[in-house]
């Protein structure tokens, strides 16, 4: 652990984006506190005022401040990038320790509708369901979170297929461990640190999806306020607001970003080798 | 080989049987009936009269087994039904008038990347922590976290509003039919112009990363030590020797970006008003146009499969280790 901390703290880059993400989720969860006006209150005086000191970040159409709303937000992204890859991961370690501790036709099953989950294009499957459902900040969750389980079951098959037969597993079956306890207490320990890393990277890929869904009008709706969707609606006023369109972007921007730098950062220093291994939570959704 | 191609198609069976099974179980996937999620949505048609149309379509009054095997039959005759929007056109018309587009795009955006990441990583690899390759580790970290739909806002706002430079929606202008030939050849492709753009811009960061990755691990080789000490020049060793094992891994991740490749971009076509299969894909989900959903779903996975399977009977013709070893994975 203290290597860990050594290596991880000379990446000057992965420090920056711990630091960012951290404070990016004080704002989040501050929000109430910090914003300086109540995100959802129209003001017909204030219809898309420029930047100021009063708006930070200037107002929208119908005079909300967009500062406010930003910070409402990013409780929406991050929420929805933890949540959904906590989903994701725990479907993908279910389902993947079970494949590699079991192997044979089991093994060959779950990686059978893992290939299949694979062949539907992302976003076409979101789609598809978002369709039927009511979209509501929990459907987008779940269902992002449905969609991107594949990466971490087959990261996790391919760690339990190494570790199950290592001398600790070999041992604790002789003594007559059941298979649930060998999973859970034993190997799966030892086969966290590509998940975590899996988990750090698939968290801003959640959400870029989730803000694209949203841009599209899919995700989760107005008057809640998102990135995504304060994008959408400042799309129609893009020639007289030009605030609306790009500051959520920087958001956006900057969180992935510094998510990214935070993963990698772990990676490297958790274990050099693991570079080759890349599976992230979902990917790009696009 | 015929061996092994047969293997892959008896493999690829289950598969498309489990594509048909998962597009049917997604409208089964609505809390309560179909209707309780209809009544919440906008629709154009009364929520009672979709229903009626729903279970005429798909027979929601039957007992599951026996809609499954409905859906089953009709899709072996490719029967997917009429689109429920007014002009009540068939499904498979439609996609068949989207499909030539979304893959005319894709593919050019693929050449593009290619093109530009394999130099790109292989440089950067080679000159390993130069300034080409930092400049270019923050292009591909920028480009990771840039969202492909802002992107797209702020090259519509530069090159469409300020400058006036490019048509921003659309793949013709209002005045097509009074161009020359030529003329609405060009008019095509500056449409093209900012949608290829913003879609090469998202794809390249991925690809010059694993490029460089790949070649890295490549020019530590011993075989490139040997290459270098038979005295070929560097140009040889890295652009022939290297760069041909530096490629395989690049070719697996082609395949896997082909559900991508004929699904297409939902956000990039959706924004630039493209009328390709991501587009339909959205109309449809706003509209709740069930039939042209679910003929979506079907026709473009099993598309991706079919791809798929010809990417890895043609990656089993140039390496023959991946035809007798077990499979991948």
């Amino acid at each position: 652990m203290r290597g860990f901390w050594r290596a991880f703290r000379r990446n000057r880059l992965a420090v920056i984006g711990g630091i960012v993400t951290a404070c990016l989720a004080l704002l989040a969860l501050g929000a109430p506190l910090i914003a300086p006006w109540d995100p959802n209150r129209p003001d017909v005086k204030k219809i898309l005022d420029q930047p100021s000191r009063a708006h930070l970040l200037g107002t929208d159409q119908i005079g909300r401040d967009v500062l406010s709303r930003m910070l409402f937000g990013a409780r929406v992204s991050l929420a929805v990038g933890f949540v959904s890859v906590g989903i994701a991961a725990f479907i993908g370690i279910v389902l993947g320790s079970t494949a590699g501790y079991n192997g044979g036709t089991i093994d060959g099953a779950i990686m059978r509708l893992v290939d299949l989950m694979l062949v539907f294009p992302r976003f076409f499957l979101l789609l598809a369901v978002l369709a039927f459902l009511k979209p509501s900040i929990w459907t987008i969750m779940a269902v992002i979170g449905l969609t991107g389980w594949m990466g971490v079951a087959r990261l996790v098959r391919a760690e339990f297929l190494a570790l199950k037969e290592r001398e600790f597993v070999l041992w604790s079956q002789s003594i007559g461990a059941n298979g649930f306890r060998i999973i859970w207490r034993h190997i799966l320990p030892n086969a966290m640190a590509p998940v975590l890393v899996a988990m750090t990277l698939g968290i801003p890929a959640a959400i870029l999806t989730e803000s694209g869904l949203s841009f599209l009008g899919l995700g989760v709706q107005p008057p809640h306020a998102t990135w995504g969707n304060i994008l959408n609606e400042g799309k129609e006023v893009i020639e007289l607001a030009w605030w609306l369109s790009v500051y959520p972007g920087v958001a956006i921007l900057i969180t992935v970003l510094s998510y990214n730098l935070l993963g990698e950062g772990i990676r490297d220093a958790l274990d050099p080798r693991l570079r080759q291994a890349g599976g992230r939570v979902g990917g790009r959704g696009r | 080989m015929l061996a092994y191609v047969l293997r892959r198609l008896v493999l690829a069976l289950p598969l498309l049987l489990g594509i048909t099974f998962v597009s049917f179980l997604v409208i089964h996937l609505a809390p309560g009936d179909p209707v309780t999620a209809l009544a919440g949505g906008d629709l154009t048609m009364n929520p009672d009269k979709l229903y009626a149309q729903l279970v005429k379509e798909y027979g929601l009054d039957k007992p599951l087994h026996v809609q499954y095997w409905n859906w089953l039959s009709r899709l072996a005759r490719l029967d997917f039904g009429r689109s429920f929007a007014p002009h009540g056109r068939l499904v498979l018309t439609m996609i068949g008038e989207r499909l030539p587009i979304t893959l005319l795009l894709n593919v050019v955006e693929m050449l593009f990347i290619v093109a530009m990441a394999v130099p790109i990583g292989s440089l950067s690899a080679t000159r390993q922590y130069s300034a080409f390759d930092k400049v270019t580790t923050v292009f591909v970290f920028i480009g990771f976290a840039t969202p492909d739909f802002w992107l797209a806002l702020l090259l519509m706002i530069l090159f469409g509003v300020q400058l006036g430079w490019l048509p921003i929606s659309g793949l013709r202008s209002m005045n097509w039919e009074y161009l020359s030939f030529w003329q609405q050849q060009g008019d095509f492709l500056s449409h093209l112009i900012l949608p290829i753009t913003v879609a090469t811009f998202g794809g390249l960061a991925g690809f010059s990363r694993y490029m460089r990755q790949s070649m890295l691990e490549v020019i530590r080789q011993d075989y490139i030590q040997s290459a270098r000490a038979k005295g070929l020049a560097e140009r040889v060793v890295i652009g022939k020797h290297a760069l041909r094992n530096a490629l395989l891994p690049i070719v697996t991740i082609l395949g896997l970006s082909l559900p991508t490749l004929i699904g297409g971009s939902v956000i990039v076509e959706s924004i630039f008003a493209i009328p390709g299969m991501g587009q339909l894909m959205v109309q449809a989900a706003f509209e709740r146009d069930y039939p042209v959903l679910m003929g979506n779903l079907v026709i473009v996975s099993t598309l991706t499969l079919l791809a798929n399977l010809a990417a890895d009977v043609a990656y089993g013709l140039v390496d023959p280790r991946i035809r007798v070893g077990r499979r991948r994975r």
